[in-house]
This record gives structure tokens, sequence and C-alpha cells, in this order.
């Protein structure tokens, strides 16, 4: 029989294996759905993995990709490690989207549209705000009614949603838009500026990989950041340094709220340069398995972000060229987080053999 | 009186996925299992309910068939969180997400197709009754069976030795495994079976109540189903008055449009998320209300020895 027999000391080779082990897995299940289906394994890997590095617009596109996915993850991974589940990012991005893509829109129309750079700091910043806020009902029924946060979180996800489509189908609707479900498109001065010609990926990439290191810097430079991580691990500890875990719980909840509306900010000033109803496909929940992936750790979380940013990619590569379902990048997404969490078992534990003990043994023992 | 008589029928049909998850749900945690996926086993019996009901036409069946799928993959969640003991969110996330994603891809092909199946009959000598007859008596079998099946769940849990075992090994682990009971097989079968019935509530949306396959057609009734757990501190019989209620309110809306109230549909459409934060945050409250009705080792991994 095979059992599982905890470890000493959790296995350091585990925590960096487990990664790897997890993502060739999910190439294999991935191969064999796709044979499954018909396609050309191969072909479909190499869009999986070749085709978005695949020149400088290409590369282009996965960072721009990325941008949103580090944002939110730092975020959310901030949280996870608090002991916070804040699941609800993809909310927290969208009323972002929706408190700077407003703002635009609003300039636009009354003309307000110089000098361009101040005007997309303070839109981004609202958009920040916004996204805190979002978080922040989250925190405050969880800090004033102890409701739990999991599900709070998500329930305004679905709301977030109705919300921004009520906006577009509704007042914020472009009158000269055919009835299309968006607002009319902002001024050019309104856009952040492209890192490069030829590449769809702006500035917010550079304000993504800053936070990044601003997060190293908070988490393990800081009084703040180790009270904080003692918080997740040993919350009586931490109560008994003088921290509590109200404090650490607003203190994520607002940073994460404000990094997923940043990132859905940087998408509607950055790529859309309007709003629409599908300003995400999804960037909050895939950053949950961002945070995962990189075991909760910033800087990692940067590499995980390009990781499942070529998924995406991949994903979209997979429906166009060989006409795989648009959800094949999310289901692998799914199998890789769960391979994930099941290889991280090994950490903890290691794997034994052991015999079934026979009926004799056991009357002695 | 017609309309009310309706609008109550309505309320039970559409709250009967909420019970019948919720159902599935309590008895995880009653085991001390909190399962996160509900609403991705949701997903794919309902893909799978749907694509049988397609191909073969037969309601049970797909309604069965669904069932499984979901119990399947619950087996597999169950074997990591009980026996790996990795985490009970993540991993209950992860195939939330995993759920999502793979019903839409099977579910690709089923988008906008229509199903021949013959619709409700009702119980034939009480349908025709006024008032009672359309308010209770003209739902589908489904409906009534979601209500025996939460009165089986009273009677295993609270009448029956195995029933206390389950809820003693919610309480305490540890003191189960040390009278000699089997922890962690009695919760992966507590997993499996949770599983099914949220495989039901899936497949009975899809089959019997839309009827029809849409890309992430759950619409948050997963999550939904685990507060109603809350909501019902863990008890079969106010899990079926929560899942009611709830049913309700989300027809609330098609009514309050008929009568001519003009509110955005996607206010509309807010009710039931709203209305559960709302009732979340209220009944959260009182921690200590909570803490007495939850079963003590919720959430927490067990290693023997």
């Amino acid at each position: 029989m095979i059992v599982l027999e905890k470890r000493q000391h959790p296995s350091l080779w585990m925590g960096y294996l487990s990664p790897l082990l997890s993502i060739a897995l999910t190439f294999v299940v991935a191969a064999m759905v796709v044979s499954a289906m018909g396609k050309d394994p191969l072909r479909v890997l190499s869009l999986f993995t070749l085709e978005p590095l695949n020149g400088k617009r290409a590369i282009g596109e996965v960072m721009l990709k990325a941008t949103p996915l580090i944002l939110c993850s730092l975020g959310l991974a901030f949280c996870f490690r608090s002991n916070v589940w804040n699941i609800g990012a993809e909310g927290q991005f969208l009323l972002g989207a929706i408190g700077a893509g407003g703002m635009a829109m609003w300039l636009t129309e009354t003309g307000l549209t110089e000098p361009g750079w101040l005007w997309v700091t303070q839109a981004l910043l609202l958009g920040a705000l916004a996204g805190a806020a979002w978080a922040a009902i989250t925190a405050w029924l969880r800090d004033r009614a102890h409701a739990n946060e999991i599900l709070v979180s998500l329930m305004l996800v679905y709301v977030a949603n109705l919300l921004l489509s009520y906006l577009v189908f509704g007042p914020w609707k472009d009158p000269k838009g055919w009835n299309f479900p968006q607002t009319l498109r902002f001024a050019d001065s309104l856009s952040i500026g492209r890192l490069g010609a030829g590449m769809r990926v702006h500035w917010g990439f550079v304000v993504a990989l800053i936070s990044a290191g601003a997060m190293v810097w908070l988490m393990y430079f800081t009084a703040l950041g180790a009270r904080l991580r003692v918080g997740g691990l040993a919350p009586g500890a931490a109560r008994f340094a003088g921290f509590s875990s109200r404090e650490s719980l607003w203190t994520v909840l607002l940073c994460s709220g404000a990094f997923a509306g940043l990132a859905g900010a940087m998408e509607v000033l950055g790529p859309m340069g309007q709003l629409t109803p599908h300003v995400s496909t999804g960037y909050g929940f895939t950053a949950i398995i961002v945070a995962f992936v990189a075991r909760l750790h910033p800087l990692a979380c940067v590499l995980a972000s390009f990781l499942l940013s070529i998924m995406m990619i991949g994903g979209e590569l997979a429906q166009s060229r060989v006409g795989l379902p648009a959800s094949v990048s999310s289901m692998f997404q799914g199998v890789l987080l769960m391979m994930l969490l099941t290889f991280d078992s090994l950490i903890q534990y290691r794997i034994k053999w052991r015999g079934r003990p026979s009926k004799e043994l056991a009357k002695h023992a | 009186m017609h309309e009310l008589a309706l609008l109550i029928a309505a309320g039970i049909a559409s709250g009967t996925p909420l019970l019948l998850a919720g159902l599935g749900l309590l008895l995880n945690e009653r085991a001390g299992v909190v399962n996160l996926g509900a609403e991705g086993l949701m997903l794919i019996a309902a893909v799978t309910g749907f694509g049988l009901a397609f191909y073969t036409g037969q309601t049970w069946l797909a309604l069965l068939g669904g069932a499984t799928a979901a119990a399947l993959f619950s087996a597999l969640l169950g074997w990591m969180v009980v026996y790996l003991n990795t985490n009970q969110y993540a991993s209950g996330l992860a195939l939330s997400l995993f759920g999502a994603g793979i019903s839409a891809f099977v579910g690709a092909a089923l988008v906008g197709k229509k199903l021949e199946i013959n619709q409700t009959e009702g119980l034939s000598f009480l349908a025709d009754l006024p008032f009672v007859g359309p308010a209770l008596f003209q739902q589908h079998p489904m409906v009534y069976l979601a209500v025996a099946l939460c009165l089986g769940m009273v009677l295993f849990l609270y009448h029956s030795k195995s029933g206390r075992l389950l809820r003693g090994i919610g309480e305490s682990p540890a003191s189960a495994h040390a009278l000699g009971f089997p922890v962690r097989r009695i919760r992966w079968i507590s997993v499996v079976v949770g599983g099914f019935f949220c495989g039901l509530a899936g497949a009975y949306l899809s089959v019997v109540y839309a009827p029809l396959w849409v890309e992430g057609m759950v619409a948050g009734r997963g999550w939904i189903a685990l507060a109603l757990t809350v909501f019902a501190t863990w008890r079969p019989w106010r899990v079926l008055v929560g899942a009611y209620l709830f049913g309700s309110v989300t027809m609330l809306q098609l009514h309050l449009q008929a009568i001519g109230i003009e509110i955005p549909t996607q206010f509309m459409s807010m009710l039931p998320y709203l209305a559960t934060i709302l009732v979340l945050a209220m009944i959260s409250r009182n921690p200590s209300w909570i803490r007495a009705n939850m079963p003590a080792s919720l959430g927490k991994p067990f290693h023997p020895g």
C-alpha cells in the first residue's frame, strides 16, 4: 500500500520541482486531449510554446497580457500569505476599469484631454481607488460581520460584471456607436504610451515590474511585511506580537484591491481605448493560478505571469489556427493548478511503500 | 391569486438546484470537508447531462450521468484533500476553475441545441387542486426527489449510526480515529456523495430547468449553495427553506418586470448575489452562534499517526 509519511523538514527540492513537474504533466495531458480531438499535438504544442514568442510583436503581446496578471497576482499572493482568501480580484479589476474608463469617457466628452499624462495618471489612480473600494466591502463585512471573505468577494464579481454590463448597455453607451454595448473611444491623448513601435505593450508593464519590486521590499525588508507573514503562518504569534488580524485583513485586501483596480484601469486606457463588456478575459481568476504557481512570492509572480500569459495566447492561437474551443486554455489552467497542488503535497510528505500489516502480525501487536 | 401560485411554483423550481447542491455540501461539511469545487462540479454535470439528454433523449439517464460525472471529479478532489492533505480552499477553487474550463470546452458543440423531451406532468391527482395545485404539484419529479433527499439526509444524519459517526468525524476526527474508525475513507466517501448531489443539481439545471446548455450557466449557484449551508447552520431542513427563499428571489425579478416596475435588468439580476452577501453578513454577525453550530474540524486536514 502506498502511504504518505510526513517529512521531518519540508523538501526544498520538491518546492522547486513541483511547478516544473506540473507544467510538464499539464503538457502531457494537453497533448492527450488534443490528439483525442483529432488535432496534431505537436502543432498545438508549438502554438502554446514557440508561437507566442515568435517575433517582437508576439513578445509584446505576451508582455501585454502578463501586465494585469502580474498586478492581480501580486495582490492575491499578499492576501493568501496572510490567510485572507480574496478570490474576487476579477471584480476589483472590473471596478478599476469602470472607474478609469468612466473618467476617460467624461474627459473626452468635455474635451479636457490635455495634458494627457496628467489625466491618465489621475484616471489610473481613480481605477486603483475603485478597486480598493470594492475590496473594502469584503474587508468591512469580514471585519464587522465576520462574513466569509471567499463567498463575499466572489459574489461581488458577479455584481461587478452586471454593473459594467448595465453601464455599457445603458447610460454610458456611445450614442454614435450603432447601438453596440460600449462607450465612445477615448481621446488619443488619454491612452498609456507604448513601450516601442510595433508592440501593443505599454508603460503599465514597467509599472507592474516596479510593483513587484515594491512588494518584495514590503514583504521581506519591512517590519509590516514580517508581521503580515507571521500573521499568516502563526496567527497566535502575531497577536502576541501586538499585530491584530484586523489590521492585516484591511491592509492586504485594500492593497490587492488597488493592484487589481490598477490593472483594470490600465487595460481600458491601454489596449482597449474604450469600455466594453469584455474588458477582462478572466485575468482576476487566472491570477489566482499565477499566485499559486509562484509560491506566493512576488518575483516569482512575474515569471508565472509570463507562463500563464503564454498559455492564454496559446489558447487564442489554438482557436484561430486549429479550431479548438476558446476555453481550451482555461481548462489547461485548471489542470495545471490541480497538478501543482497535488505535487505540492510532496513538499511536506514523502511517498512510502508499506505492506499491509498481515492479520497474524496485527494479533501480536 | 394565480400569479402568487405561479411565483411560488417558480421559486421552488429555481430553488431545487440550490437545495440539491446545498444538501451535498452540507454532507461534506458535516464530515469536515469544505468543497469549493461545487460550482465546477455543477458545470461538469450540467454539460454531461445536457449532452446525454441531447444524444439519447433519456431524462433520467442524463440526470444520473451528469451526477456520476460530478461524483468522479469530486472523488479526485476528495483524494487530494483527504489523502494528500492539499489545501481545501485552493483545491476546491482549482476544481471550480477547471470545471468552468472543461465544461465550456466539451460543451462548445452543444451551445444552441434544443432538447426534445416531454416536460413535467406533476402529481396528477393533486395538480388540479385550486391554488395549491399550480403552486406545489405541477413540478418535475426531480423537485419532489430533492425534498425526499432532504428528508433522507435528516434521517441519515440524525437517526442512523453511520450518520452520527459522520458528524462525529466532523467534530473530532482524532477521537473517531482513536476509536478505530476509518476517518479518511469516510471523509472521502462523503466528498464523493456530496459531489453526486452537486451533480444532480447541475444536471437538473441544464436538462430540466433551462433546458439548454450555455457556457457558465450555473452562474454562481454553486457558491450560493455553499453560503446556504452557513445560513442553515448546517441543518438540512433549513437548507430547504433557504433554497426556496433564494429561488424565489431569483424569480422575483421576472415578476416585478411583469407588474411593470422599471428597474434595469442588470440590477434585478444582481439580487441573488446581493441577497447572499446580505444574509451571510447578518447570519455571521454572531460568531459564537456560528461557532457553536459549525463542525469543529471544518476545513482542517487530518493525518493519522
